[in-house]
């Protein structure tokens, strides 16, 4: 019966209207030509929804079940504004990293979106969720729904016993220190919300007991250690400020220990995603692109429909150039879907360039070539690994380098001879999120003195920090409970230093200003 | 295989909780905002919903991040002209090429302000928040029209028609189980002392002894079984009692002066204050009905129309206008039944003779029935007999009467929010 399906040559549809045997009937030819490019991918739940659901998608960072926060709120509100006044378009499709793996489709949508929707989420983005060494290794894609119900329930009842206010004032500090929620090089434990419901408790006696140890002011009735050099808390530089908070901060209480570890927990889940974008819609992109087209090929979509899809694929994949009023950064679409289409291209037509710069992959099986660039890297060493001169000439990116003790700008490699190793070079380093956001760490805390906690931020390119900054501090102030030093270091110079209480100002004075953020 | 799920049918206000803790958050924002539409709206959209503005840096969600200066590298897109050593002069500060592309807008203008709307609904949620209409609550409950019958649990007593039977059965087992358990224990100790006996070898057995234990239990099973399965007190009914409700009617008298000493811009403020009250009550009551009385020497009764835009001129007396609103409510809004609520609104002028018998007329036939009365006067100048023979009124009612002045537009809101405030109980 699949046989006939495929030797069939009748397009599939010929209006623009959908219809759920039609969106089935896609899925199942789009599913099987996946398999043939040998796609491995989670089993797909498609849902139908409204444009008013996919903005509530939208708007919790789309997924389907989320705690209850202002931000979400302001997040909605923004994008229901700039969608009634047709501002912007809502995004296509959602997809969520989950086994199965959820996509949405918008009503709205005519036969020819629906079916590019299904080609990019559902066996695009699905197979690299699946594929990806980041996404294997750091998320659990079984049980990131049980958990997030299990976050929302939890926070809903610490509302319920705490109050909106309390709840509401701790997540923002959390969210303010999200990105500094996660393990960059230690692989966490997946996620279960089972696991964590039942482990909640045990933790909350053990972490108590823990802190009693760091705080203890009874004296140590030894005698013989009291003398001896204190020791260094945290013994090395802890680059996961909330975890270290979760763990070691003196007067939260259980609960809010929990919460900010929810915080990390998602913050963590989200990692993989920023560091994959480029690659992970490149790679959706690629394949949509491919799916569809070879469908066209074998005659199972009409030309009218290869005419919606490619206004609308050109429309994802165009790069405006530096000096656009359109240009806001590079199109992680564009860049990806030219390194992915290039890399195919190198496989099957290398010419002399291609076997100079990649002799490995030149004329291999492009199929197993880009399967290796998907599993394997992530952004930054894709970048540095795939990006061939030809994507660099096509895309005309140069550098230039910004020297505040220079008066002018100066234009660095080009799209030459000369230019492109350094170029590539550079622009993976502008992947790199340890060179995107500043290098924070906590150094050490006084647990003898006044136990004020100090951090580190050491400087990428004498980079300082942004005018943030002591807005942050409070925020780590009110989760940490006693003063807060921030410095910031050029090698071994400090160059900048922020406090939190700010020193020099009278206590009372002092309670005043921190109305907004009290400590907690 | 892929599983293809309607969703469209499921709820799509997810996001509502989260709106509302947004609106929650920028409360004071926001009410500024509705303040302010307020006073510059037009009487038309009083009521409708209202665009609200929010300073950008008010909604910051700060994060760490890198600053400008130092050494920044970048690659972009779209070389035409450069090549490897140019140097160009750098843009101005805080925008171009430099902004590093994530933060900047994508509509590629600058926002400083955060805009949304409100709906009409939390636009006078937030109009009216604060406010309560003094005295809700009918002071005389009459007659027996206005009652609902609510059930309050469990009683003794009742007909047989509100017999609960699983109580009564409940409290039945339970007076059972109590009367009867210590007579089941020693039935479990004499059956155990009867096994032992009844298990000895036949030569040790004593016949007599098991004869005894037999009849032993036999005589406390029976009176077991003599405990009533059913008593009288076990007998629960369910209990519904009679409250009384407050009626839901609610109609307002707007009494106006129209003599000639009052301007289009008088009337326009009385219109606004008129509006607002009628919103007020709307919001409190399931009903409401308005009367509009307008006077210069004599009242009339008039539409809405009439009311606000036929102008007359001639002299003040305002005790007309009084007098009409009493023989009103004594036709045709009982005050055991309407929830009655006056509002007048003049400039002060008033034939000086007549201010006394406004007064008399308050005392003695209308305040007594009314939930509560306002009095606003519209002037600049200084207040006259009427505004000294109300403040009397407002001594002999301190809690139903209330009196303010208005001198422009901007005052409007001000003072309603005052005449409502929200009492706190002493």
């Amino acid at each position: 019966m699949l046989d006939t399906a495929i030797n069939n040559k009748q397009p599939i549809s010929t209006t623009s209207e959908w219809t759920f045997d039609l969106i089935q009937e896609y899925d199942r030819e789009i599913a099987l030509l996946a398999k043939e490019f040998g796609l491995d991918t989670y089993p797909n739940q498609i849902e139908v929804i409204s444009s008013e659901q996919m903005m509530d998608a939208y708007s919790s960072v789309g997924m389907p079940v989320g705690y209850s926060h202002w931000s979400f709120g302001k997040q909605f509100i923004s994008v229901e504004n700039n969608y009634q006044r047709g501002r912007m378009g809502l995004a296509y499709e959602i997809v969520i990293n989950s086994n199965p793996c959820i996509a949405y489709l918008m009503e709205e949508n005519t036969m020819t979106m629906q079916a590019l929707v299904i080609a990019h989420a559902s066996y695009g983005h699905n197979s690299f969720f699946k594929g990806n060494y980041l996404f294997r290794t750091w998320t659990d894609a079984s049980s990131i729904i049980d958990y997030l119900l299990f976050a929302k329930n939890y926070i809903a009842r610490c509302e319920e016993r705490h109050g909106v206010d309390e709840v509401e004032a701790l997540l923002d500090s959390c969210h303010a220190l999200m990105n500094y929620g996660v393990d960059r090089y230690k692989r966490p434990y997946p996620i279960s919300a089972h696991e964590e419901e039942r482990r909640q408790k045990e933790r909350e006696e053990y972490r108590q007991r823990q802190l009693n140890d760091l705080w203890r002011t009874i004296p140590n009735m030894g005698g013989a250690e009291e003398h001896a050099e204190p020791h260094r808390f945290p013994e090395e530089p802890q680059e996961n400020i909330l975890y270290f908070i979760e763990k070691n901060a003196p007067l939260l209480e259980n609960w809010q220990r929990e919460l900010v570890r929810i915080v990390r927990k998602l913050a963590q889940y989200f990692y993989p995603q920023r560091q994959t974008q480029v690659m992970n819609e490149g790679w959706a992109t690629f394949w949509h692109y491919t799916l569809l087209n070879e469908l066209h090929a074998r005659g199972k979509v009409t030309d009218g429909f290869m005419m919606e899809f490619l206004t609308s694929h050109t429309s994802v994949i165009y790069q405006p150039s530096y000096d656009s009023p359109y240009y806001n950064g590079i199109n992680p679409y564009a860049l990806g879907f030219s390194i992915f289409t290039d890399l195919r291209r190198i496989c099957e037509n290398p010419t002399e360039e291609d076997r100079a710069w990649f002799p490995d992959i030149a004329g291999s099986n492009w199929k197993e070539t880009l399967q290796f660039a998907m599993r394997d890297f992530k952004d930054e060493s894709f970048i540095l690994q795939f990006l061939s001169p030809k994507v660099m000439r096509d895309m005309k990116l140069f550098c230039i380098s910004d020297d505040d003790r220079e008066k002018e700008i100066e234009v660095g490699a080009i799209h030459n001879e000369d230019g492109y190793r350094e170029l590539r070079a550079k622009l993976a380093g502008q992947y790199n999120l340890g060179n995107r956001e500043p290098n924070i760490q906590v150094y050490s805390v006084a647990t003898r003195g006044d136990r004020s906690i100090t951090l580190h931020h050491t400087q990428h390119q004498r980079r300082p920090l942004g005018k943030d900054t002591s807005e942050v501090l409070r925020h780590l102030h009110r989760l940490w409970g006693f003063d807060v030093h921030l410095h910031s270091l050029n090698g071994d110079e400090i160059t900048a230093s922020f406090h939190c209480p700010e020193l020099g100002r009278d206590r009372s004075e002092e309670e005043e200003s921190m109305l907004v953020p009290k400590p907690i | 295989m892929s599983y293809i799920i309607d969703r469209r049918l499921n709820g799509k206000k997810k996001s509502t909780v989260n709106r509302q803790r947004f609106l929650r958050r920028y409360k004071s924002h926001i009410k500024k905002a509705v303040g302010e539409a307020m006073n510059s709206r037009s009487i038309t959209d009083m009521g409708n919903g209202e665009k609200i503005s929010i300073p950008t840096r008010d909604l910051n969600e700060p994060i760490f991040s890198n600053g400008r200066g130092g050494h920044m590298e970048q690659v972009l897109p779209g070389n035409k002209e450069f090549v490897t050593g140019d140097r160009i002069p750098r843009p101005g500060q805080g925008q171009g090429q430099g902004s590093g592309g994530s933060g900047a807008s994508d509509s590629g203008e600058g926002m400083d302000e955060f805009a949304f709307q409100i709906s009409q609904d939390e636009f006078l949620e937030f109009m009216f928040e604060g406010l309560e209409l003094p005295n809700m609550v009918k002071r005389k409950l009459a007659g027996n029209d206005s009652f609902q019958v609510v059930r309050a649990g469990i009683s003794n007593e009742g007909t047989p028609g509100r017999l609960n039977v699983v109580r009564s059965m409940r409290s039945a087992n339970a007076r059972r189980i109590a009367l009867s358990g210590g007579k089941r224990r020693n039935i479990k100790l004499l059956e155990q002392e009867l096994e032992i006996e009844e298990n000895k070898d036949a030569a040790l057995r004593d016949q007599r002894r098991v004869d005894e234990l037999r009849l032993q239990i036999e005589d406390l099973k029976s009176r077991i079984s003599r405990i009533p399965f059913l008593d009288d007190f076990d007998l629960k009914y369910n209990l519904l009692v009679k409250q009384p409700r407050p009626s839901s009617k609610a109609v307002m008298f707007c009494l106006m002066d129209v003599s000639g000493s009052m301007n289009q811009a008088t009337k326009d403020m009385a219109k606004r204050f008129f509006l607002l009250l009628y919103l007020f009550l709307q919001r409190s009551y399931e009903y409401t009905e308005v009367v509009f009385i307008r006077h210069h020497t004599s009242a009339k009764e008039v539409d809405e129309q009439e009311f606000f835009y036929s102008r007359e001129t001639g002299g003040t007396i305002v005790s007309s206008a009084l007098k009409m609103m009493r023989d009103i409510m004594q036709d045709r809004y009982p005050a055991s039944e309407w929830n009655i609520y006056g509002a007048q609104a003049s400039d002060g002028d008033n034939w000086n003779d007549d201010s006394s018998t406004c007064h008399k007329i308050l005392i003695d036939d209308i305040m007594p029935h009314v939930q509560y009365y306002s009095y606003v006067e519209i002037t600049p100048r200084d207040h006259q007999a009427l505004w000294d023979e109300y403040r009397s009124v407002e001594q002999v009612f301190p809690d139903h009467f209330a009196m303010e002045q208005i001198i422009d537009v901007g005052d409007i809101y001000p003072v309603f929010r005052q005449l409502f405030t929200q009492k706190v109980a002493a």
